[in-house]
This record gives structure tokens, sequence and C-alpha cells, in this order.
């Protein structure tokens, strides 16, 4: 009886996951196509509302807002590609090196930290780097330094900040692929003759390929879309486009001007990962599995 | 003869757990060598530390002459086809064959030939372009051979690779295997634990028992005159007694069971009147036979009631129980006439001691546990 069958599950599908389907209408569907809106909304000289291009164009015209996006998807790229390199070593290192004790000592000391909220691990941050902070009194201490030296609000400790904090969202995909890898198939390539290098590039790359990039893709979205650690470790001259957003709702209180800046953040993410799936030939299906 | 591979005194140790105790060997070039042992008798272990991913604890090995300790395991010239294969998912099979010459820096059209030579030798012509995924057990089996074969190893070892396939496939590969190492001439060495599979493809096989070698032979010698004990009970099946050795004064040998039955032993040169030894006769070293025992008779004759027959075509064999006594023997069927016994038949059992084997009693049983 393949017909009652198939309509009990329709029906359980239907009843587990309304709520799941409302939540995901009221709470992101709607406010998002209300944005969107709002985002082609435009007031003229003499207050009259109506539908208008100006939002985007103002984007395009202005330097310091293209400019800061352009800068955000770059950085956010940097910062993704250093933290796959930094993930891909401590993953193998975790999964194949190390005995399972010692493994889950090492992913506990990984996970522990994001415990604590993202703005106690970015304050913590600021008080190792800052001018009165760890680094400068030892430094100056030890008469290394003569004066202390402003490490914070710089492209560096923003890049510190931003790979600190979201190094487990690489690590967690990747650790999951590579723990699937058979290490027999190491030894094979060891056996035939391939060097360490060429392991790493024939067999274990091309078998982690689903989650390096389903790790670069969560990395790069949680980057180019983080505030907190831009806003605090960020200079004045190293703005996000978050912070863009955040300007015209909050400061300017322009929420037609917010709603397409945060429109074109989610194009340019999205565009961005595409072309990365298509380079990479993978597909998204496969990648969020 | 050169020896392509010399093993000498090697041992490893795991902390306390000595894995591989002191073992020496040498494989002739050419020649189909096969390590038998159960499961966790080291032969791995000495395996992984030929293909050098193992560091030895002491000892040397040599390959065609060189020492290996040192040497890197993808410097070696030796190739591994592993237990569960380990082909690369992500290859093709023309891929996986050309992986060795390309890291050698093999180029372009060389490279192609060679591997459709290696796939048309191992019997799957045309599968180059096909995913690993699409193959058979028995296909893999192939493609992870002809992997290694391309290479043109002095020593291609062999980690169990039939363990996966299922029964009929087996029987077959292993015919197959035979065949392809003669036409290539390269020297196979073989870890097994199925004795059937190690009779039936090599020129010598070592026995190995937790760590150390029992015996290095022909298969037909292992089978026919076992050094050990251990030897007797693991390669072929066997019917095993244990009792105290006695003599007469007409030189005649015995041990005595139970219900006062005594078996006449062969000449024991090996055992002292008075120790326990362990008696072992082979299952078709016994005959089935309508004839009692007579006084003076040279042969052991024992009455017996059919417990079982079990059947498994040309390899049948009778389950005996001897009378008077709770001790169970097993007997090849008779092939060569039509039969009719059944359980419950009483008839006699007849075996010539010269055609069993007697050891000092060492305890050892193979698969103790089980």
């Amino acid at each position: 009886m393949p017909d009652s069958r198939t309509r009990k599950l329709g029906w359980g599908f239907v009843l587990f996951f309304a709520p799941v389907f409302v939540w995901l209408f009221l709470l992101f569907v709607l406010p998002h196509l209300d944005l969107l809106r709002l985002s082609f909304v435009g007031t003229d000289y003499y207050g009259k509302s109506g539908l208008t291009l100006d939002n985007y164009t103002a984007f395009f015209v202005e330097p310091a807002y293209w400019m800061t996006l352009l800068r955000t998807a770059v950085y956010s790229l940097i910062v993704t590609a250093i933290i796959l390199v930094l993930a891909l070593p401590m993953a193998f290192y975790i999964t194949k090196v190390v005995g399972l004790r010692v493994r889950g000592l090492l992913t506990l000391m990984i996970v522990v930290p994001f415990w604590v909220s993202l703005l106690v691990r970015v304050y913590g941050w600021m008080i190792i780097l800052r001018e009165s902070g760890i680094i400068n009194r030892v430094l100056v201490g030890l008469g290394i330094w003569q004066t202390p030296l402003e490490m914070l609000y710089t492209d560096a400790s923003l890049m510190i900040g931003l790979i600190h904090t979201n190094l487990l969202f690489m690590l967690v995909p990747i650790m999951g692929v590579m723990d699937s890898l058979d290490n027999a198939l190491i030894e094979a390539g060891s056996n035939l003759g391939a060097s360490k290098f060429m392991i790493w590039w024939k067999i274990i790359l091309p078998h982690c390929m689903t989650g390096i990039m389903s790790g670069s893709i969560i990395v790069f979205m949680l980057v180019a879309g983080s505030y907190i650690a831009p806003a605090l470790m960020g200079g004045k001259n190293s703005l996000w486009f978050t912070q863009q957003i955040y300007n015209q709702f909050i400061i300017a209180f322009n929420w037609n001007q917010g709603a397409a800046f945060g429109f074109l953040l989610l194009v340019t993410s999205s565009l961005i990962v595409w072309v990365a799936l298509r380079v990479t030939g993978q597909k998204l299906g496969e990648v969020v599995q | 003869m050169p020896m392509d591979l010399s093993v000498r005194a090697v041992s490893k140790r795991f902390g306390a757990f000595t894995a591989v105790d002191n073992v020496s060997f040498d494989v002739e070039q050419g020649k189909f060598f096969s390590i038998l042992g159960p499961s966790g008798c080291g032969k791995t272990t000495l395996l992984r530390m030929i293909a050098g991913f193992c560091e030895l604890s002491s000892g040397s090995i040599t390959i065609r002459g060189q020492e290996m300790a040192g040497v890197e395991a993808n410097k070696r010239p030796v190739k591994l086809v592993f237990q569960h294969l380990a082909l690369f998912p992500m290859m093709d099979v023309k891929e996986n064959i050309a992986f060795g010459l390309r890291r050698r820096r093999e180029r372009g059209s060389a490279v192609r030939k060679k591997v459709e030579d290696m796939l048309e030798r191992v019997g799957l012509p045309g599968f180059g372009d096909k995913r690993i995924s699409q193959l058979s057990g028995g296909q893999m089996q192939r493609v992870a051979i002809a992997r290694c074969l391309v290479l043109e190893p002095v020593v291609l070892l062999l980690d169990e690779p039939l363990g996966a396939l299922d029964l009929k496939l087996r029987e077959h590969m292993k015919v197959e295997l035979k065949k392809l190492q003669n036409e290539v001439g390269t020297t196979f060495v073989y870890i097994t634990h199925d004795q059937s599979e190690a009779m039936v493809m090599s020129d010598y096989v070592v026995v190995m028992n937790q760590g150390h070698f029992e015996q290095i032979d022909t298969p037909q010698n292992l089978y026919m005159n076992p050094a050990t004990s251990f030897v007797a009970q693991f390669v072929g099946e066997t019917n095993k007694f244990t009792g105290r050795l006695d003599g007469d004064t007409a030189g005649r040998f015995f041990i005595g069971l139970e219900g006062g039955i005594q078996l006449l032993v062969p000449n024991p040169s090996n055992v002292q009147v008075g120790e326990e030894i362990e008696l072992f006769v082979r299952p078709e070293a016994i005959s089935l036979t309508s004839k009692s025992a007579s006084p003076g008779d040279a042969a052991n004759i024992l009455p017996v009631v059919v417990r079982a027959v079990l059947f498994d075509g040309g390899n049948s064999r009778v389950l005996c129980g001897i009378e008077g006594a709770s001790k169970e023997l097993v007997v090849r069927l008779p092939q060569n006439r039509p039969n009719d016994i059944k359980a419950g038949d009483r008839l006699f059992v007849a075996w010539d001691p010269i055609r069993s084997v007697c050891f000092q009693g060492a305890g050892v049983t193979p698969y103790a546990g089980l």
C-alpha cells in the first residue's frame, strides 16, 4: 500500500515542520521582503515618498560606500583563506596524528572558548593587544621595547580577531570529512611513491573538498557579516561594510539606504560563494550535507 | 638464486608487548612466499615494517641487497596491496594505476601505454575511464594489483587482499593470482590467516604464531611433516590425542586413553617415555573398516560409533565417537566407492602409526579462545 504510506508521511511532515515554516516565514522571509521593499523606496525633496533606485545609485556614486564593500569582500576572502590554511593542519593533527584521548582534549580546547560570548572573546584580545595590555606591559617591563606600542585598531588586529572568532566553523566540517578519510589511502599514496606534498594535493585535499567548501562558505558569510570584531578591534581606517549598514539604520536613521546596503552585502557575498563553487566544481547540495 | 628480500633478526616491541619476535627469512627472486598465521600473530606488523610504515625495534631488512633502514616508505622498491585495497575514490581507474608512474615524473603517451598494457594483463581492458565505485569486488582487486605491478616493484606485498571477497570469487582469484605471479615473475610476499590460500598459491609458507616463526617450508612439507604442534593443528584439519608416552619390551611406543585404549605412536625421537605428548592424525590417514582388531596389529584399530556424516562434496567427513571413550574423531569419507555410512553405524577406524606425528605436550591450540 504505497499510497497510504506516502500520505501518512505527508501528514507527519506537515505536522512537524509547520512550526518551522511559520517561524521562518514570520521572522525571516517577511522582514526580508519588507526590507527589500524599503530599499526601493525613497523620499524626494518635497517629502513625498515613492519607488526609486536612488538608494542603490547612491552606493555606486559614493566611493566611500563601494570601497568599503570591496574592502570587506577582499578582507573576508583573505581571512577565510588564512583560516583554511590554519585549520587544515590542525584538523589533520587532531584526527589523524594524535590518539583518542589527546584528540578529545584538543577538541575540547577548541570548543571551550566558544562557550564564552563573542563579545568577551573580542575584549580578551583587546586586553592582550592594547597599549596598556599584557604584551606591551611584558615587553616594556623587560626593556625590549622603550615605549608601549598600540597594536589595536589596525588591519592586523582586526584579522586576528576575525580569525580567532571564526576558526571553529572551519575546523568542525573539515575534521568531519578528514575523519572519514581512510588512513590506508595516505599510506597507499606513500607506498606508491608520493611525497608528503603530493599526498596532500592528490589525496587529502580532494577528499576533504566538501568539508573545505562548506567550512569556507560558513566562515566567509560570518566574517563578511560580522560586526563586533571590526567595530571593536578595527581602526577608523578599517571600516567594515556592516558598520556602514549600522550607520544608516541607527545613526542616519535612513532605513531605505540601510536596507539597500543590506541587500548589496547579501548579493555580493552570495555571488562570491557561487563563483567559488563554480571554480572548484562543487555543488551546493553536496557541500551543505 | 639472488635473494629479493632478506629479513634478519627483526623484532618489533610496542611497550612491553612484543609483536614480532626475532624473525629471519629470505625470499628468492620470483617466488611466491606466504606468511600464514592467526589474527594478531604479528604478520601485518611484519609487513608494515617491510613497507616502511613502521620502525624496527631491532634487526635489519634488505631488499635486493639494499639496506632499508632510513629509507622512507615512498622510496622503497616494494609495493603493497592493502587489505581493503585503498584505491583512491577521487580518481578513476587509469588515474589510480598511473598514480605511481606520475610520482616518478613519467609523462604522456608512455604512461598511457603502460596503464593500458597493465589493464590488459589483469583482464580489465577498456576499464580505464570507470570510477572506482563502479567496479565489483574482484575488479577492484585487479586494479589494486595493477596499480602496484605497473611500477615493476622488486617485491609485491599482499595483505590478505582476498579477505573481502565471497567464497567463489576468492577461489577464482587464488588461481588468477598464482597465474599472474607466474607471468610477471615478480616476487610476491602474501599475508593471510587462510591456510588454503597460502597452500594453494605459495612456493614457500612460513607459519607465524605470537610473533615468532614456527616453520618455514613448502606447503607439502608443512602439511606432511609439521615441525611443531602448532603447525600440525593450524595447517589443515587434524585429530589430536594427548597422553603419557609409554613403551613396551617389544620396542613399541603407545599412549593410553581412557577406558584402557592404547594408541600406537610412531617411533618417537623428539619425546621421552613418561612425558605428556600430543599425537596428531589427519582425517585422510584414517580408514573406516568393518574388520575388528586382532592382537599384534601394527595399526591402530578402534571401534567407533558414527555420530554424523558431514557432507561437503569431495571433502566430506564422518564424525565418529570412540566406543568406551568420550573422544571424537573426524575421518575422511572414502570417495572412491559408494558407501551407505549413516549416523548410528558401528564400525572400526584404522590408521598406520607412521602416518601420525607426535610432539611434546605444549598445550597450545590455535583459536583456543573461540
